[in-house]
């Protein structure tokens, strides 16, 4: 399969599920579209009761696997816009709820719309589980045909004691309830994949 | 319910029957079920658009299979790796074990909350009701789950628990737990759950997950889930355990992709669930000392080794359980899976349910079953469920001993002397109770034996001749035949209606045809399997193997779509140990009336009568002998015009013994039949199965419909 329509392939099949899908030529324009998307969003329905509230003009963004380049590049960005929180430890402390998570994936699977995720920090785990928006950064290399043409790689990731590996399709979702779809049920809400070119 | 356990064990029949009837009367329950009957089979073909969906699934059933032999070795290896990433591995011989093995967990770590994704196998133990009565709080977090947990229910599907119920049933019941008003509005509710549950993943000392696979090699598990729940319940708590069969290994992530492609699509027509999650040892917990989390996996036995090891069930450790076999069982949809299960729901329900919960809960289940193969049909395992639903049935009778009419039956078909003529008798018997209606005759009143429930459909009267006493008649000598061939009539075309066969007679002379008719032959011996009589029908076999062994002819035509099955496929395994070489000879010979017309004989176009015919695919037919296509080829040459129905492929409701045992049920399956038959506009519903015939033309003269039943040979050659 050719790049782009390995991309094509991936890109429709993500849509299928209710992903959001956006090419992106550099990492730079990537995060000024995760900024953009954490201003418009609506503030931060927290799911704990007894949560203490949180200064209601304030957006928490996190992003735990960025290396400090691109973390600083992202901080940069998130400064640009008013009252953006960026954290890059410390998730548990949001049980309540994150704003946004900007997480580095590491594989993209054109065949499903699937992205894979090391996931074996627990931060970079929970900046996946507790976002309301997940956005999910990965490179236009990362993506492969199907599954099976990645077992190395894969057997690469679960073969590390302590490794939580996650293949993320879409939106957390549910049909439980007369077999109606509904999106965001224990995890993220949306999903935005920024698919870059670099 | 949650002495649903013990409220059912030693449940009669009766009741079982009466449970049937309430839910066949439950409007929403009826709506839901059909529905998805419809939408799941739309839904997976997509899915499985542009596979080769055959090719997948035989990859899967293959590895399962392979991993099954292998599951001591694969059980030690994982152990082995597990351990040495820091795992604690337990191995619980029953359901008790594992119970007890996870309550000293909880007390050890001093656990007090627990949360819990999805588990079969969690149900299958009964794990909650365990640590409850240990003072343990647990909360399902599953959407399903935790609704049919608040309503102390089981799951009433293995991958969608509350499919049973209405938002409107949801909307009361968190209107209760919230102590608020809730709007029946499934977004919202959703929504009512992600808050009410998030509390709970964070005060949980410990996560009890499931897993869809265990990974020998790495010593990794694999969960698939869609609502992110396990993630959570892996994450949060400080201690995380996993409870898995000793069916769930697999040697290397190969084949644990190959369930992740399959599994999915089969449950619920997803190309993959939004989430599947690999973990190897005790991951990252920021919240503990050593900054791990503690890890266990409990893994169930529960006579799982044993079934392993048993020549003819070891195949059920293949199921994964993707539910497919309840999505598309005709009786599962009329009546849910509460009553087509006891934990385990569906075809693979009802024959696990007699090995992991005892026979007193397996009885009546087994007995629920049309034998119309659709389940084998879509099992992401490849496993034979409804021959192994009949094993069951036939084990639970060896063990209790026989029903009385059951020996009967079985006595009397092994005597085709002593069958016959009772036959012939009940023919003179039935003489004044008879009555012509739309040409036929049918029996004007029900024998005492059968109940009022019974008379769903009319049943027709034995035949004045039966076609052994016709065939010499109307059998002619063909100089040169192109063809030679013994026709096998079955019971129904030979004493009920012979007129089937009469037709076909007209077919075989002007085909040149040279046709024989072995009159030592006997039942086919489906009816003896269907009652749970396995020597009666391997004895019946050995007749009819018997019967035509001298026939020097080129195939063994039958009319029937059930007895042909039977004969090709069931007979040779009834005798295995017998004559293996002699069954096979015969079994080869055997093929179907449709099949015969349209691909041996060929069919010269008849003027015909131009109407549109549509077509009742009898299960025997397209799933029993993969035939799909000839009886539209001949239907074709008729002179008429096939119009397609909804559902063709569908059961009809009859299944032998099930239509008596179940009358409340085969009627619901049959008037659905029907109902698509009339939307269709066809003038005339055509079949290749007598027993179909019988079930459709007596059920729609009792409903009072204008739909003609015939027989495929009746269209081409008729009177």
């Amino acid at each position: 399969m050719s790049k782009g329509s390995l991309i094509q392939t991936f890109t429709d099949k993500a849509s299928l599920v209710s992903a959001h899908v956006y090419p992106m030529n550099t990492l730079n324009s990537a995060f000024e579209k995760a900024v953009e998307i954490c201003r418009d969003k609506a503030p931060l329905d927290s799911q704990m009761q007894s949560d203490t509230p949180i200064d209601p003009d304030t957006r928490i963004v996190a992003a735990p696997n960025l290396d400090d380049d691109g973390f600083n590049l992202l901080a940069e960005k998130c400064s640009q816009g008013k009252g953006i929180k960026l954290i890059r430890e410390g998730l548990r402390n949001y049980p309540g709820g994150i704003d946004v998570g900007v997480t580095l994936m590491d594989y993209g699977i054109a065949e499903t719309g699937t992205l894979v995720l090391d996931s074996k920090s627990e931060e970079t785990r929970l900046s996946s589980m507790l976002s309301e928006i997940h956005v999910a950064i990965l490179f236009t290399s990362q993506v492969r045909e199907t599954a099976f043409d990645m077992t190395e790689e894969l057997n690469g990731l679960v073969s590390d004691t302590g490794s939580y590996t996650a293949f993320i399709t879409g939106a957390s979702r549910t049909a439980d309830i007369e077999r109606v779809l509904a999106l965001g049920v224990h995890g993220p809400l949306e999903l935005h994949i920024m698919l870059v070119e670099e | 319910m949650a002495s649903k356990d013990k409220s059912r064990q030693g449940e009669s029949i009766k009741e079982y029957r009466d449970r049937l009837d309430c839910a066949l009367n439950n409007k929403f329950l009826r709506k839901a079920m059909d529905n998805f009957a419809v939408a799941y089979r739309a839904s997976r073909e997509n899915a499985f658009t542009g596979l080769d969906t055959d090719a997948l699934i035989q990859t899967v059933a293959d590895a399962k299979a392979e991993a099954v032999i292998r599951n001591e070795e694969l059980l030690a290896a994982f152990t082995k790796k597990a351990k040495e990433n820091g795992i604690h591995v337990h191995l619980a011989q029953t359901a008790e074990d594992a119970n007890r093995i996870i309550a000293d967990i909880a007390k050890q770590t001093k656990s007090r909350r627990i949360v819990k994704s999805k588990s079969m196998t969690a149900e299958e133990i009964h794990l909650n009701k365990w640590l409850e009565t240990d003072g343990l709080e647990v909360t399902e977090t599953d959407l399903g789950e935790w609704i049919v947990q608040l309503r102390k229910e089981g799951p009433s599907h293995m991958v969608m628990p509350a499919i049973h119920l209405s938002r409107y049933q949801v909307a009361d019941l968190f209107s209760t737990v919230t102590g608020a008003e809730q709007d029946a509005e499934i977004q919202r509710l959703v929504k009512v759950a992600r808050k009410e549950l998030r509390e709970k993943f964070v005060q949980a000392d410990m996560g009890i997950t499931g897993a869809n696979y265990v990974i020998a090699e790495t010593g990794t598990i694999g969960i698939a889930t869609n609502e992110g729940n396990a993630r959570l319940v892996s994450t949060l708590p400080r201690v995380h355990v996993a409870l898995a069969g000793i069916d769930k290994l697999l040697p290397t992530i190969k084949e644990a992709l190959a369930i992740n492609k399959v599994l999915p699509k089969n449950a619920t027509g997803q190309a993959i669930t939004s989430y599947v999650t690999w973990i190897t040892g005790p991951s990252e917990c920021k919240t503990t000392e050593s900054g791990k989390r503690e890890m266990h996996i409990v893994f169930l036995d529960n006579g799982r080794s044993k079934i392993a090891k048993d020549p003819v069930f070891a195949q059920i450790l293949q199921c994964v359980r993707c539910g497919a076999c309840a999505n598309v069982c005709p009786v599962y949809r009329m009546v849910g899976g509460h009553q087509l299960g006891h934990i385990y729901i569906g075809a693979i329900g009802l024959i696990t349910t007699y090995f992991f919960h005892g026979r007193e809960h397996a009885r009546n289940l087994v007995q629920n079953c049309t034998n119309c193969g659709a389940c084998k049909a879509i099992c992401a395992g490849g496993i034979d469920l409804p021959s192994l639903i009949k094993d069951v049935h036939a084990k639970i009778q060896d063990e209790e001993g026989h029903p009385l009419q059951s020996i009967l039956l079985g006595k009397v078909l092994k005597n085709r002397k002593l069958f016959h003529t009772l036959l012939r008798t009940a023919k003179l018997a039935q003489g004044p109770m008879t009555q012509k209606e739309k040409g036929a005759s049918y029996l004007r009143h029900l024998p005492m034996i059968f109940s009022q429930d019974h008379n769903f459909r009319r049943l027709p009267a034995i035949a004045e001749t039966p076609f052994r006493d016709r065939f010499d008649r109307l059998n002619h000598t063909v100089e040169n035949p192109k063809f030679k061939i013994a026709l096998f009539s079955g019971c129904v075309q030979d004493f009920v209606y012979p007129e089937q066969l009469e037709a076909a007679m007209k077919g075989f002379k002007e085909a040149d045809v040279q046709v024989s008719f072995p009159m030592g032959q006997s039942c086919c011996g489906l009816p003896a399997v269907s009652m749970g009589e396995k020597p009666a029908a391997r004895d019946v076999a050995l007749q009819n193997i018997d019967a035509f062994a001298d026939e020097d002819v080129d195939y063994i035509v039958t009319l029937c779509a059930s007895c042909a099955s039977h004969l090709k496929h069931g007979a040779p395994k009834l005798v295995k140990n017998y004559s293996p070489k002699k069954a096979a000879a015969f079994a080869d010979k055997v093929i179907s009336y449709s099949q015969f017309m349209a691909n041996v004989t060929g069919i010269e176009p008849k003027a015909g009568q131009g109407k549109k015919v549509a077509f009742h695919s009898p299960c025997h037919l397209c799933r029993g002998l993969g035939e799909k296509e000839s009886p539209k080829t001949v239907i074709d040459r008729s002179g008429n015009s096939y119009v397609p129905t909804a559902e063709e492929e569908t059961c009809c409701g009859f299944g032998g013994s099930f239509s008596a045992n179940f009358p409340g049920v085969s009627n619901e399956i049959l008037t659905q039949k029907l109902d698509d038959v009339e939307t269709s506009g066809a003038d005339l519903l055509v079949t290749e199965c007598p027993g179909c015939v019988m079930q459709l033309r007596g059920g729609a003269l009792k409903q009072g419909r204008d739909i003609d039943v015939a027989h495929l040979a009746e269209l081409l050659y008729p009177q």
